[in-house]
């Protein structure tokens, strides 16, 4: 019943509740995967698929995120200690030039509601940066994101960058792009692996890299 | 849809200019000022700014419509966020349009901008259509009369408001100096004028 509060919170956009649902849960002895999968995450999928439709828009899913991201502040250390193995890592950033993270950062909180890793390199992030983390973290998929037309290559160089040390490093990292002024033509263009259209689509798309 | 064309009845000469309803009132106003009477203004509703990706296919069927109704056609978008998609219809059609990455790159100058960017990349840019309609597209638009707390979430990593001015308007700045107040920036103006739209469309007249 409890779990079925926690996903109402996050509907309703209540950080506060959120955190204290869970940490009674917490208390209580409930499973931390079963408030993760059956709370956060189905309140996330609900989430992603308003917005998909069309039903729910930035302001309320910026809300949402937000109310999420508290919550997985207090479980992620628990999720630690079940030793639960992640869908994949994700280093991810907002190309150099480029201060803009609200997009970024509602995919960083998808991908980790998603069972993802993420590594989130913040904004203005040149390619090595991206690189070499992905490289120290085992990563399986770099994620760039730009806003500003001007940044875009920026995004080029980057995943010219990573495409090159794919080569020369022995890596096989794959990169996904997106944000407003990108789409699959450019994707196609500058040899990304993928393009995720919002923030749901990024979720299934490194899904579908990392071949799960 | 979005239409606000200054198409005298019967016109099947003179040119075309198609462009962003962001843009459009600046446009007509430049035509008038300078007399150029042969010119009509055909306007996209300016919230496809806001999805992009239409662009393209919104000013095609504008083309379409008008290829005969006209001598020709000028397209006054820039890449507007279309990853170029805007310059290879315009390619497909055959129409010429003006280059750059945004309108607000337009006003102010590609050299001028990248300046004002590079000195300060966490620059909200105002221009007289957006602080016109300041309360509508961007309070309202991103929920902030909704959710006021989402101000830093969109905001935090801004700096300063820049208001390109097009128009010398007191009342104008004092509502851009108002909206940098509402959204805790440093304020700064700087007059631009129709900027690279002007020269771009004298160069078409000559």
């Amino acid at each position: 019943m409890a779990i079925q509060e926690i996903y109402d919170a996050v509907m309703e956009y209540d950080d506060t509740r959120v955190v204290e649902l869970i940490n009674q849960e917490l208390d209580a002895g409930t499973d931390v995967k079963t408030i993760l999968d059956e709370g956060m995450i189905a309140a996330m999928d609900m989430i992603g698929k308003q917005f998909s439709g069309g039903t729910l828009f930035v302001p309320e899913m910026l809300m949402a995120a937000e109310a999420v991201q508290a919550g997985l502040d207090v479980l992620r250390p628990h999720l630690v200690g079940t030793g639960t193995k992640p869908a994949g890592t994700v280093v991810l950033g907002t190309v150099r030039g480029d201060l803009h993270d609200i997009g970024k950062n509602l995919v960083g909180l998808m991908l980790e509601g998603g069972g993802f890793r993420v590594v989130d390199l913040g904004v203005d992030v040149d390619a090595e940066t991206f690189i070499t983390t992905a490289q120290e973290n085992e990563a399986d998929i770099i994620a760039l994101s730009s806003l500003l037309t001007t940044s875009m290559p920026e995004m080029e160089k980057a995943v010219a960058a990573i495409s090159e040390a794919n080569e020369n490093r022995n890596l096989n990292i794959k990169v996904m792009v997106g944000g407003p002024p990108i789409n699959q033509n450019y994707a196609d263009k500058i040899g990304a692996h993928g393009y995720g259209l919002d923030a749901p689509g990024a979720v299934a798309l490194a899904r579908t890299l990392v071949g799960d | 849809m979005g239409q606000m064309a200054r198409q005298k009845p019967g016109d099947k000469t003179g040119t075309l200019i198609i462009c962003c309803g962001a843009v459009a009132r600046e446009i007509i106003a430049m035509i008038d000022a300078n007399g150029w009477d042969d010119m009509r203004v055909d306007c996209l509703p300016a919230h496809l700014h806001n999805d992009p990706g239409r662009i393209p296919e919104g000013v095609r069927r504008k083309i379409r419509a008008n290829r005969d109704l006209c001598e020709r056609i000028v397209v006054l978008y820039s890449d507007c966020g279309t990853g170029g998609q805007l310059e290879d219809m315009l390619n497909e059609e055959g129409v010429e349009s003006i280059k750059g990455a945004h309108c607000y790159e337009v006003f102010a100058g590609a050299d001028t901008f990248a300046a004002m960017m590079k000195a300060e990349p966490g620059s909200f840019i105002l221009t007289d259509f957006l602080t016109q309609h300041f309360e509508r597209l961007v309070v309202k638009g991103l929920g902030l009369d909704r959710y006021p707390e989402l101000r830093s979430t969109y905001f935090g990593k801004y700096k300063k408001l820049v208001y390109l001015a097009q128009s010398d308007d007191l009342a104008l700045k004092a509502k851009a100096e108002a909206a940098a107040e509402t959204l805790g920036l440093e304020f700064e103006m700087r007059f631009t004028g129709y900027g690279d739209f002007e020269k771009f469309l004298r160069e078409q007249r000559r």
